[in-house]
């Protein structure tokens, strides 16, 4: 039996070579549905995002005077020129959702860049020095963990006044220490390896210690916690709008039209639901991609 | 195991001093100042501007300043709020209990339906069902909870009028505040009907606030079962003709617990977030909606005091966990 498979094994490795690690990624990824639809959505979103002066029916920011909280089309007065109907002051509501993915996508990539950026730097001081920089670092993280995430973004918030820029900034000081802790605990895991001690011996310098040799064999935990650090982000943002500290109205950010509508909850529902749709779904794809490449990335789970 | 508890206590102590710092210090990067607030646009005489400044301490240097406010802290000193001139530390304590009630019923709530989900989920592994709780646990999961909040007003109080849309109580009632928790104060007062009244408007907070930590439970208590039940000793248990219903209950449960136990301790942090948007949503007199509003006041003192009491009560809960935790698996206390 076993000689047997040894053999089948030697023939297989001299026809075939092994497959790129992306063809293997995307053959283990592509098996879960979820994920691939998560995908899927967030290019939609995306496209909608990039492209929304284009596909977006009416300008975000005109009133429609005469079409003031105008019902969505299937309901009785609704219309055709505005699919989703209108909200209290006559905007459209479907081309504010549009414009109002482009703000939670720009929410989430630059909350996960600035956040990324800082948590990678800290994280990799602190894995790769130890000692007292270690030390520091991490208990600041600690005490930075320590805060209920919403509750340090809202006083962040708040001390740097309400308004779009500070909520993302708010948003991203929340969900550093996430990133550092796990680029530490990933350097610790590699940086008594044989090749990284191969690369000191042989006269490479911290730098490119950290960003070359180590770096790279550390990244797979911190794209799935980019990808879940996008549903993360918008959420957060969407919450902060909702309380009033983050986009102010008239901006079509998501949260904050769902706040400054709140009073026509009864009469238009449509004005509270449409935002809340968007948010969910496309909190819900990120955290499904994230998940699909968790298991697509992690090793352990890949038998 | 004395030394265990120390150890762990001693670790504590820097995070809350960084804790206090870090309030202190966002606190002064308001921009404005604080007495600003305080006469509004009609403005004040320069004398007695200085007067006042000398007096809430705002002369001195900064590195004086924290330690008085150090000091003051460890003394229960938190400030008096700009607003009502209640003492800070006074203001928590009576809407504590509110937010506390409120946060112990959603664990509850998120236990009681989680645990059995993620049990069945793991058990029936491959099902419909258990398709259906991992569909919607990462739904709940990623549900913006003010928005869920309002579609359960929308649905519940105002469509079918089942449930109140705010508050604690209905105004009709009124029971003295003895322990704070609106459920045993009207107990203990013999007032059913507002039992009733307060059991009704808890069902909808309690939810919304649930439904994070109900996913999060539901997911954790589903993957450590399939973990556990994949082992020798359960196998081992089913070869030796024990039923199933006792495999699972006493055999796989029981280890599958101590991870889920973990989670649930870390929940209290995202359910203190957590009652800030749901308060604010139903009108619970809770610290949430009062941090909230200190904020809409600039009422500083009242935001930083509870910023620290609120981070400080999740530093002891978490310390608790972590201590229990070494109780109970030895493993844990003997590993460093």
């Amino acid at each position: 039996m076993s000689a047997e498979l040894s053999t089948n094994t030697e023939t297989a490795v001299t026809v075939s070579r092994p497959p790129h690690p992306l063809t293997e990624f995307w053959y283990h990824f592509k098996q879960n549905k979820g994920a691939l639809g998560g995908l899927v959505v967030i290019a939609l979103i995306a496209l909608i995002a990039i492209f929304a002066g284009v596909v977006a029916p009416h300008d975000p920011d005109i009133q429609y005077r005469d079409a003031i909280l105008t019902p969505p089309v299937w309901q009785e007065g609704g219309s055709w020129s505005y699919i989703l109907g209108t909200d209290d002051i006559g905007r459209d509501m479907l081309s504010r959702l549009m414009y109002g993915a482009r703000l939670s996508m720009m929410i989430g990539l630059i909350v996960v860049t600035l956040s990324l950026a800082v948590g990678l730097g800290l994280g990799l001081v602190a894995g790769f020095f130890g000692g007292m920089a270690d030390v520091l670092i991490m208990r600041a993280m600690d005490i930075l963990l320590a805060l209920p995430s919403l509750l340090l973004a809202v006083v962040v918030a708040a001390i740097l006044g309400p308004g779009l820029v500070n909520a993302m900034l708010a948003v991203s000081v929340v969900v550093i220490p996430h990133y550092a802790r796990l680029t530490r605990a990933a350097v610790l895991a590699e940086v008594n390896k044989d090749y990284v001690v191969a690369s000191r011996v042989a006269g490479a310098g911290p730098l490119r210690l950290m960003l070359i040799v180590v770096l790279p064999n550390c990244v797979a935990p911190l794209i799935v916690q980019a990808t879940l650090g996008f549903s993360t982000a918008i959420l957060d943002a969407a919450a902060l709008g909702f309380l009033g500290l983050g986009a102010q109205p008239p901006t079509p950010e998501w949260g904050t039209m769902l706040a400054s509508s709140l009073q026509f909850l009864q009469r238009a529902p449509w004005v509270v639901t449409w935002p809340g749709i968007a948010i969910l779904v496309t909190v819900l794809a990120f955290n499904l991609l994230g998940d699909g490449l968790r298991d697509a990335l992690d090793p352990k789970l890949k038998r | 195991m004395l030394r265990f508890i120390l150890t762990r206590v001693s670790l504590v102590i820097p995070t809350f001093l960084g804790i206090t710092f870090l309030t202190f210090i966002l606190i002064r990067l308001v921009p404005g100042d604080p007495i600003e607030v305080r006469t509004g646009e009609r403005g004040i005489a320069p004398e007695r501007l200085a007067e006042l400044r000398h007096e809430m301490g705002l002369d001195r240097p900064l590195w004086h300043q924290f330690l008085d406010y150090v000091g003051n802290v460890l003394h229960g000193d938190f400030g008096l709020s700009l607003i009502t001139h209640n003492s800070v530390l006074s203001e928590f304590l009576t809407l504590f209990p509110a937010t506390l009630e409120l946060a112990l019923c959603a664990m509850l709530f998120a236990t009681l339906v989680g645990l059995p989900a993620g049990i069945l989920a793991a058990v029936k592994r491959g099902s419909l069902f258990d398709h259906g709780v991992m569909g919607a646990s990462l739904t709940g999961y990623s549900m913006p909870i003010f928005w869920w909040g309002l579609l359960l007003i929308l649905f519940f109080s105002v469509g079918l009028g089942w449930t109140p849309v705010s508050g604690r109580l209905d105004l009709v009632y009124y029971v003295e505040p003895d322990t704070g928790f609106m459920l045993i104060d009207t107990l203990k007062a013999g007032d059913y009907e507002a039992f009733r009244s307060a059991l009704g408007h808890l069902v909808l907070p309690t939810i919304v606030l649930g439904t994070v930590p109900l996913a999060v439970v539901a997911r954790m208590t589903r993957s450590a079962m399939l973990e556990v039940l994949g082992e020798d000793y359960i196998r081992t248990a089913r070869a030796k003709g024990l039923a199933s219903g006792r495999v699972i209950g006493m055999h796989a449960l029981r280890n599958a617990l101590i991870p889920v136990v973990t989670v649930i301790g870390l929940q209290v942090g995202t359910l203190l977030g957590g009652a800030i948007l749901t308060e604010t949503i139903f009108s619970w007199p809770g610290v949430g909606k009062w941090l909230i509003e200190s904020i809409n006041r600039r009422d500083y003192p009242a935001l930083q005091g509870g910023v620290l009491l609120i981070a400080t009560s999740v530093i002891l809960v978490n310390l608790l966990v972590d201590v229990l935790y070494g109780v109970l698996n030895p493993r844990i206390r003997h590993a460093r």
